[in-house]
C-alpha cells in the first residue's frame, strides 16, 4: 500500500456487466443454434458464421476505423445480433444475401444511431425486414428440414403460408413443438428457444413481463377470432407454436434497448406486438408479422417510458 | 407469513460479515487524542478548553454552537496541547482539540461499574437533558443531534419508536455485536426512549441473517418485562435482508408500511427512528451519566488479516487502531471509514474517530475497481435498485446536462445516495457520482425559492 484511493461511495459494484449479460443472452440462444444445425445441416452452420462474423467486424471496422473509438465488439452484443439475423432467415439464402442483411443490422441499424444503447430498433429485425423486403423470393423459399446429413431437400410451405394460401395440410402440434416443420431456421424448435428463455429468467438477465404479454395477446385475440369463425381463423395454439413469435418474443422483444424499462412499459409493449402480429397474420398480405410488430412498437418505446414510471417512493 | 421489507428497489451485496464472530474488544487508549468540534450534524461545537487545561474523562471541553448542535466531551484524562485545525479524514481542515493522555481519571458522578440498572427515572425532561449533555448523536451514520430528534414540532405526535438494528451495510458487525453483549442495555435505552416520545410503542428491527440477535433480544425483552411494566410493548421485527433496509425512510416504510413525503421528516408520519448504538449510547448517559466517550468500531476487510470490533475512545487516531491490528497490509488500497456502499474513503489515516466512526473497513483494488463506462444499455437496473423509485439513468444524463428544472421535476432532491444505481449499473456509469452534482443543483434552487418567498 503506497497511496491509499479515495472515490466517492459506494465502493462496491455487482458483478454483472454489459459484456456478462450479453454471453448470458449468448448462452440462451445456444440450444437454438444447436437445434437448427441439427435439423437444417451445415447450411445453417455456415450461415450462422457468416452472420455472426460480418456483424461483428463491421462493428470492429467501423468504431476503429470510421468512428475512431474503442471498439465495442468485446460486449459481445454484435455477436447476438448475427446469431438472430441468421435464425431469422431460411437456411437456403444464399450466404450474400446474409452479408447485405447483417450489413444493414450493423451499419444501419445500430452504428448509424450511435452504437449499443442508443438505436431505435432492434438491429436484428431491421435486417431481417430489409432482406425480406429485397429478396421476397429468396426470402421466402422454404425447404422441410432433413437434418444434419439430410440430402432430399423438400421444398415446403411454412405453415402459416400453408394457411395463408388456404390449406396447412398434415402438420401436427408435434411437428411444430419439436421442429419438425419449414420455417426460418430459428422458428423451427420452440422448445429449443423456451429452454434459453427460461435460462434467461433464471439469470435475472431479462424479466418475464414483455414475453408474457405477448403470449396471452396473441392466444387470446386468437381465441377470440377462432371462437367466432373456427373455418376462416386459425386456433391460439397454432399461432402460439408458428412464425418467429417464439423467437420474437422471448429473444428480439425482450432486447433492452428497444424495448421499455417498467414493468407496465412491458406489459403494454407486449400487448402491442401481439395484437399487431395477430392482426397482419389475418388480415394482412403477409404471413407473418412478428417483425413488424416489434418494430412498430420499438418506434413507441420512448413514449412508453414516459407513460409508465415507477411510482416514486412519498409521492402521489 | 412473508418477510416484511421496504416496498421499492434495494439491492443484494454479499454480506460479508467476516468479523461477526469477534467479541467486542477494549482498544487501549492512545497516547493522543485528537477531538473534532464537528462531531453531528449541524452547528460546530465550540471549544470551551484552552491548551495546558487539565482535563478528565467525560469532561465538557466544547459546547453546542446552535440549536442543532451536540456537547463534546473529553474521551481521555490528560492535558490539552492545542486547539487548532487539523486535516479531518477525507483531509479537509476543521477545529480539533489535542489531548495528551494521563493516566485514566474519570469524572465523579460517572458510574463506571458494570451493575444494570433497570429503574428508569421519572422526569422526562430530566431524561432529555441528561440526553443533551451526554453529548447524544446518532450513531447510524447522520449523527443527527438525539435530543432534537426526541423534541417533535408542534403539532406532530409520535406514535412509533424503531430501533434500528438492521446493520444493512455489508462487513458491518459493531451493532450486532453490540445487540449480541448489551442487549439489556439496549432494551433498557429504547424503553427511556419511548418513555420521553409518550410511551409509544417500540419496534427493534433486525435484519434476518443475525438470528442470533433475534432471539437474544427477545429473551432480554422477555426478562425485563418481568421486571417491570415499563418494558413492555418492545416487540422484535425480523426483517428480510436488503440494502439499503437501514435508510430510515426505507426502515419506517418496512416496519410501519407509510411512506415519509419528499422533503418531510419521520415524524410526520408518526416515527421516531434511533439508531442501537444510540440506544445504548442513551442508556449510558440516562443510567449510569456516561457521556459519548467511546464507541464500537468494526475494523474488517478480507485483505486484513485480524478482523476485530474495537471500542474506541472517540478521536483515537486512525493509525493507531490499525497498527494495533498489525499494520495495514501491503494489498489494501483504499481505507472505508463506515460500510462499503454509504461509507467515505479515507483520504488520511492521521485523523481520528468521531463519534459516529461504526467501521474501519480495508479494501484491495480489485475488490473496489470500477469498470470502465460504457453506452448505457437501457437495461434498467438502476431503476429497478433505487429505494425512492428514481430513474438513475434519466438524472445522470440530467445532471450532466444541468437541468435544474428537469432534475427537481423527476425528483433528484428525493435521492438518498444509497449508491444502489451505480452498485448495479453493468456500463459502469458513475451515476451516483454525477448525481450528486444533481442533486445539489436542484436543492440550492428550492433552498433559494424558499428564502425569497
Amino acid at each position: 500500500m503506497d497511496k491509499l484511493i479515495v472515490s466517492p461511495s459506494p465502493h462496491l459494484h455487482a458483478k454483472d456487466s454489459t459484456r456478462s449479460l450479453m454471453l448470458d443472452v449468448v448462452i440462451a440462444l445456444i440450444p437454438a443454434v444447436i437445434c437448427s444445425v441439427v435439423f437444417y445441416g451445415w447450411r445453417e452452420l455456415l450461415l450462422l458464421a457468416v452472420s455472426v462474423a460480418t456483424c461483428v467486424l463491421l462493428e470492429w471496422a467501423v468504431t476503429r476505423f470510421l468512428l475512431k473509438k474503442p471498439s465495442t465488439i468485446g460486449d459481445l452484443s454484435a455477436v447476438i445480433t448475427g446469431i438472430l439475423l441468421a435464425l431469422n432467415v431460411p437456411y437456403t439464402l444464399p450466404w450474400w444475401i446474409l452479408v447485405i442483411g447483417a450489413v444493414v443490422a450493423i451499419g444501419v441499424a445500430k452504428l448509424t444511431f450511435g452504437g449499443i444503447g442508443q438505436n431505435v430498433f432492434n438491429p436484428a429485425i431491421v435486417g431481417r425486414v430489409f432482406l425480406l423486403v429485397s429478396y421476397p423470393s429468396q426470402m421466402t423459399h422454404w425447404e422441410k428440414p432433413q437434418g444434419l446429413f439430410g440430402v432430399d431437400a423438400i421444398t415446403g410451405a411454412t405453415p402459416l403460408s400453408a394457411v395463408k394460401e388456404g390449406s396447412l395440410g398434415d402438420i401436427s402440434y408435434a411437428d411444430m413443438l419439436f421442429a419438425n416443420i419449414g420455417g426460418s431456421a430459428g422458428e423451427v424448435c420452440a422448445i429449443a428457444l423456451l429452454v434459453g428463455f427460461i435460462y434467461l429468467l433464471c439469470r435475472r438477465v431479462i424479466k418475464p413481463w414483455i414475453t408474457l404479454s405477448i403470449f396471452a395477446t396473441v392466444a387470446l385475440t386468437s381465441l377470440i377470432f377462432w371462437g367466432i369463425n373456427p373455418e376462416r381463423f386459425t386456433d391460439p395454439l397454432f399461432n402460439l407454436l408458428t412464425g418467429g413469435l417464439i423467437l420474437g418474443a422471448c429473444f428480439m422483444a425482450t432486447d433492452y434497448v428497444t424495448s421499455p424499462m417498467s414493468v407496465w412499459g412491458g406489459v403494454i409493449f407486449g400487448i402491442g406486438i401481439g395484437f399487431l402480429t395477430m392482426m397482419i397474420r389475418y388480415f394482412g398480405s403477409y404471413p407473418e408479422g412478428v417483425s413488424f410488430a416489434i418494430l412498430i412498437m420499438n418506434s413507441v418505446v420512448p413514449l412508453l417510458n414516459r407513460a409508465f414510471k415507477q411510482r416514486k417512493f412519498g409521492r402521489k | 407469513m412473508a418477510r416484511r421489507t421496504f416496498s421499492i428497489g434495494g439491492v443484494h451485496p454479499h454480506d460479508s460479515k467476516i468479523s461477526r464472530a469477534c467479541a467486542i474488544e477494549v482498544l487501549p487508549t492512545p497516547p493522543v487524542v485528537y477531538l473534532s468540534v464537528a462531531q453531528h450534524i449541524g452547528a460546530p461545537a465550540v471549544p470551551v478548553v484552552k491548551p495546558g487545561d487539565k482535563v478528565k474523562v467525560g469532561q465538557v471541553i466544547a459546547e453546542p454552537g446552535g440549536f442543532v448542535s451536540a456537547f463534546i466531551h473529553s474521551s481521555v484524562s490528560g492535558t490539552v496541547k492545542s486547539v487548532g485545525p487539523r486535516k479531518d479524514l477525507a483531509g479537509n481542515s476543521q477545529t480539533h482539540i489535542e489531548i495528551a493522555v494521563e493516566g485514566d481519571e474519570w469524572l465523579e458522578g460517572i458510574d463506571t461499574s458494570d451493575t444494570l440498572i433497570t429503574d428508569i427515572p421519572e422526569d422526562n425532561k430530566a431524561i432529555l437533558d441528561k440526553i443533551r449533555l451526554g453529548g447524544i448523536v446518532g450513531l447510524g451514520g447522520a449523527t443527527f443531534p438525539t435530543h432534537v430528534k426526541l423534541s417533535p414540532p408542534p403539532g406532530m405526535k409520535c406514535e412509533r419508536l424503531i430501533i434500528n438494528g438492521c446493520e444493512c451495510e455489508p462487513y458491518l458487525t459493531s451493532d450486532f455485536r453490540t445487540l449480541l453483549e448489551k442487549g439489556e442495555q439496549v432494551v433498557i435505552g429504547a424503553a427511556i426512549l419511548k418513555q420521553v416520545l409518550g410511551g409509544v410503542p417500540c419496534t427493534i428491527a433486525i435484519e434476518e441473517n443475525k438470528p442470533e440477535a433475534i432471539a437474544h433480544i427477545r429473551e432480554v425483552i422477555a426478562s425485563l418485562e418481568k421486571v417491570s411494566p415499563k418494558f413492555a410493548g418492545i416487540e422484535v421485527l425480523s426483517l428480510k435482508k436488503r440494502y439499503p433496509q437501514g435508510g430510515e425512510k426505507q426502515l419506517i416504510d418496512a416496519v410501519m408500511h407509510r411512506q415519509v413525503a419528499s422533503g418531510a421528516l419521520p415524524i410526520s408520519v408518526g416515527a421516531v427512528v434511533q439508531n442501537v448504538a444510540t440506544a445504548l449510547a442513551v442508556y449510558d448517559a440516562v443510567q449510569k451519566g456516561k457521556p459519548i466517550i467511546d464507541n464500537s468500531v468494526t475494523v474488517t476487510g478480507e485483505c486484513f488479516p485480524h478482523q476485530a470490533n474495537l471500542l474506541v475512545r472517540v478521536g483515537t487516531p486512525l493509525r493507531y487502531i490499525l497498527d494495533y491490528l498489525g499494520g495495514i497490509p501491503e494489498e489494501a488500497a483504499k481505507v472505508i471509514s463506515g460500510g462499503p456502499m454509504m461509507g467515505r474513503a479515507v483520504a488520511n489515516l492521521d485523523a481520528a474517530t468521531l463519534k459516529g466512526t461504526g467501521a474501519l473497513l480495508l479494501l484491495t483494488e480489485a475488490q473496489t475497481r470500477r469498470r470502465p463506462e460504457t453506452n448505457c444499455i437501457r437495461c434498467g437496473k438502476c431503476a429497478d435498485a433505487c429505494p425512492m423509485g428514481l430513474e438513475p439513468f434519466l438524472l445522470q444524463k440530467l445532471s450532466r446536462l444541468g437541468d435544474v428544472e428537469a432534475l427537481e421535476e423527476n425528483a433528484a432532491q428525493d435521492c438518498i445516495e444509497c449508491g444502489c444505481c451505480l452498485y448495479s449499473c453493468p456500463a459502469g456509469i458513475p451515476l451516483l457520482d454525477i448525481i450528486r452534482l444533481g442533486k445539489g443543483a436542484a436543492l440550492s434552487a428550492i433552498r433559494a425559492r424558499n428564502v425569497k418567498k
